[in-house]
């Protein structure tokens, strides 16, 4: 081992330990140093094995040409797994790497310990790898244009799956399926009762869903009359993979916030030399530079740094009518790391104090202006916090699955006072169609009158409804 | 000892990252192939003057999904510690670009994904199926340069060179003469070398005669088709043949010889008689060009507004023009649906086969004007 490598250990063990001095918790951590463009290949796919794509191909030519005229860099990349995977750029100095280090165990804390992270597959880097030689062999036996075809219409609505889905699947099972579990003493018991299936009641087909399904992508995957086999299951290796990265976007203040907020922190705590107490400090101020609009880390650490302070030494206010004791920053911040997802996070400790000092505002457009329209305090915290649901996305339902009574597909935008960007809407449409195989419809609101935009092979149609 | 572990490894194999990166730009490639009509009618291509790279938009290649409505949204920003309602942050862009408004490149409307590409590579992509037509290779051609072809196979040769599936093909067969199915050793004697030969590359002479109407009635669209159209009529034949001789002509009611620089962005004024070029044209090739030794083709383009007491002229000598070269180009550029007087007396008194009549109403017809006149079958 080279001495850069022996040393890096030594800083690992030593972080490793004042780390879990404040009370972090987090999976064993891999390490692997690795060259710029591999770390930009993982950026770029989110996961080291992930299946070949274009549009990843696209986003690390775009990542990896910023990163050549040094407009960016990324230091690091984690893994949400178990063992945790990090991986550092090659040519980061030993400083730089140290609150790198720092930064990844506090992530790997986060992901451990949040509620939202709770039902992610900690072996989604070998469930990817499966997946991609999976799709790699249905290139082989399909064509590749045709694969891609599937695989590009399914990454259009891949944002359309629900990661709460399994708090109704739960509440059924309760209900009907109590014949079917199987008192699960091990793991493998549930495969046993394989051998004796029980008969399941026929279902009546349903014309009206009992109520709208989030989840388009399992939905279209489940009850498509059109798709083959192998199609459904680019559907289903597409969902699991969001359903892997979702948390990730619903927390991404709270995480980088949080990282952010540990490195500072536990790198106070080593021995730094001069030199390197001020590469550390530059360093620092970079990753949470406050920029025009908002910088996750910046924001998040602000507010990780306002809880401390609120319950170390809460004000009279707070004092009597939370009734708030004082000294305990750090109970909060770990009870609040692992309850709440940034919509909560933003809503309940973005403060006053915080928005005024960081002169936060609303802003939108006027005419063809962009200006600021909002600084109450409330209201910013609100437009924020609505901005962040459902990770941004907009909100969108299947209604019906044999709608007209002729199988086409009806979709339903959940209006929330911002319309949908029509182009786009017009250009995915098409992208339902291909996986639907019968016409699809989408209900919205544009300019306050509600539309429906159809499409069933041709071109979209817009009526008003 | 610790749970947590650091290495390093040979990560030189994986080439996922670029792999995907190589279908990316084929994809590109190909949309640009599927848009060919919209990108060489871009202005700014044509007036990058083929020089740097060009930005290419490909709606084709964005990823659509559902979203909202970036310029109805309300968004978070961040002052610097005075900001009150009504600053104004940024203006609508005027020009699609980064730098301007808030979070730029994140609008709807301007995030268009844009391809760049070198001029060459379009010009490649563009030029690979065009060709001068009728190309006679017996008029006195003129060597260009050496050629080495691999045409040959011989036993003897360098290692370098060695033929490994003739090789392979030779040592089963010497197998199979001694009645063994298989393959082991490899004798000098199954060696099979490839060997060259060098060959003189010859090429035809050709001179193309570019006409263009100048004349008041020629409009700004009108003058940018004809402009377009030359543009890349220049770059395909610098680009693709040698020994093309061009010269330019404009005229009004008179013509006369200019050169490139004035071709392309000189106007003028006056009324038109097409005539007039003709005669020009002739009187050129009748000086210099003897028809039994040179590839001659002329190429007029006209809003086809002729004085009506012309085109009689015309027919008559675009029909002796006929006689002595290999294709007689001629595009109409017509914004209304009627043809002109000039195009019916040409379909009506031109039966030769030489004759490309082709009317362009949109700037993307530039694409489909080149591909009649310089392709070997087609016929508009």
């Amino acid at each position: 081992m080279s001495n850069e490598l022996k040393e890096l250990e030594k800083s690992i063990d030593k972080i490793a330990e004042v780390a879990k001095g404040f009370g972090l918790d987090f999976y064993p951590v891999r390490f692997e140093i690795c060259p710029a463009d591999i770390i930009y290949t993982f950026g770029a796919y989110g996961m080291p094995t992930r299946f070949s794509h274009w549009s990843f191909g696209k986003s690390f030519h775009k990542m990896k040409m910023q990163y050549d005229f040094n407009l960016s860099r990324i230091y690091e990349l984690v893994i949400n797994s178990n063992p945790c995977y990090a991986f550092l750029l090659e040519g980061n100095s030993l400083i730089q790497n140290k609150l790198v280090i720092a930064h990844v165990f506090a992530h790997c804390d986060f992901f451990k310990n949040n509620a939202s992270f709770a039902r992610t597959n900690r072996g989604m880097v070998e469930s990817m790898a499966v997946s991609a030689e999976r799709i790699r062999k249905m290139e082989f036996d399909y064509g590749r244009p045709e694969v891609e075809r599937i695989l590009d219409a399914a990454i259009s609505i891949q944002e359309h799956v629900d990661n709460r889905g399994f708090i109704d699947r739960e509440r059924k099972e309760d209900k009907s399926d109590t014949k079917n579990t199987v008192d699960k003493k091990d793991p493998y018991e549930d495969l046993f009762a394989l051998d004796h299936p029980i008969p399941k009641e026929e279902e009546t087909p349903q014309k009206v869903l009992p109520k709208p399904q989030k989840d388009l992508l399992k939905y279209i995957m489940k009850n498509s009359k059109y798709l083959k086999e192998w199609q459904r299951e680019i559907l289903a290796i597409i969902r699991d993979e969001m359903l892997y990265f979702y948390p990730q976007m619903e927390t991404k203040i709270m995480n980088e916030g949080w990282a952010s907020y540990w490195h500072a922190r536990i790198l106070r705590e080593l021995d730094l030399s001069e030199a390197e107490a001020i590469d550390f400090a530059i360093m620092h101020a970079g990753v949470i530079q406050p920029s025009r609009m908002i910088n996750p880390y910046f924001l998040g650490y602000k507010i990780w740094e306002g809880i401390e302070k609120r319950w170390n030494e809460p004000d009279k206010e707070d004092k009597e009518e939370l009734g708030l004791k004082g000294g305990e920053g750090r109970t909060k911040m770990f009870e609040i790391r692992e309850m709440e997802n940034d919509v909560s996070f933003i809503r309940n400790y973005l403060t006053r104090d915080i928005i005024e000092e960081l002169d936060m505002f609303s802003f939108q457009k006027v005419g063809n202006t962009w200006q600021v329209t909002e600084k109450d305090w409330r209201q910013v915290r609100d437009d924020l916090s609505a901005n962040l649901f459902n990770c941004g996305y907009p909100y969108i339902v299947v209604e019906d699955g044999d709608y007209n009574r002729s199988g086409e597909l009806l979709l339903a935008h959940c209006h929330e006072g911002v319309d949908l960007d029509i182009q786009y809407l017009e250009r995915t449409l098409p992208n339902v169609y291909t996986l639907w195989g019968r016409g699809v419809h989408l209900s919205t609101i544009v300019d306050g009158k509600p539309v429906l935009y159809s499409f069933s092979g041709e071109r979209v149609i817009k009526s008003l409804r | 000892m610790s749970d947590n572990i650091i290495s390093r490894d040979d990560w030189s194999l994986h080439r996922k990252g670029h792999l995907d990166q190589q279908r990316h730009q084929e994809k590109v490639r190909d949309a640009i192939k599927n848009n060919l009509g919209e990108i060489i009618s871009e202005e700014g291509i044509i007036l990058s003057d083929g020089k740097k790279t060009v930005k290419v938009p490909i709606k084709s290649l964005e990823e659509f999904h559902f979203r909202f409505d970036f310029n109805k949204q309300k968004h978070t920003g961040q002052g610097s510690g005075e900001s009150k309602v009504g600053d104004v942050l940024g203006r609508e862009a005027q020009e699609k670009g980064p730098g301007k408004g808030p979070g730029a490149g994140e609008e709807p409307g301007v995030d268009y994904y844009e391809a760049e590409v070198t001029f060459e590579e379009l010009a490649g992509i563009l030029f690979q199926d065009l060709e001068l037509p009728n190309l006679d290779s017996k008029k006195t051609p003129i060597i260009t340069n050496d050629a080495i072809e691999f045409n040959d196979i011989r036993k003897q040769g360098i290692m370098s060179n060695v033929d490994k599936k003739r090789t392979i093909l030779e040592a089963i067969k010497r197998n199979a003469v001694h009645g063994q199915k298989k393959l082991e050793t490899i004798t000098p004697e199954d060696l099979r070398f490839k060997t060259w030969e060098i060959k003189p590359r010859y090429e035809s002479n050709a001179v193309v005669l570019a006409m263009m109407d100048t004349s008041g009635s020629m409009g700004n669209f009108e003058k940018y088709i004809a402009r377009t159209f030359f543009f890349w009529m220049v770059q395909f034949l610098r680009s693709k043949y040698e020994n093309v001789v061009i010269h330019f002509l404009s005229h009004h009611t008179e013509a006369k010889e200019v050169t490139e620089h004035e071709f392309f962005t000189k106007g003028e004024s006056g009324g038109t008689r097409c005539s007039s070029v003709y005669r020009l044209a002739l009187e050129i090739i009748k000086k210099n060009y003897n028809p039994a030794d040179y590839n001659l083709y002329p190429f007029h383009f006209t809003d086809g507004d002729n004085i009506a007491s012309d085109n009689e002229n015309c027919v008559r000598l675009v029909n002796e023009l006929l006689q002595y070269t290999n294709l007689f180009g001629y595009g109409e550029i017509l914004r209304t649906q009627y043809t002109s007087t000039l195009m019916s007396a040409y379909k009506k008194g031109l039966k030769d086969d030489k004759f490309r009549g082709v009317t362009i109403r949109d700037k993307t017809e530039v694409y489909k004007t080149l591909k009649t006149f310089f392709s070997t079958s087609q016929r508009s």
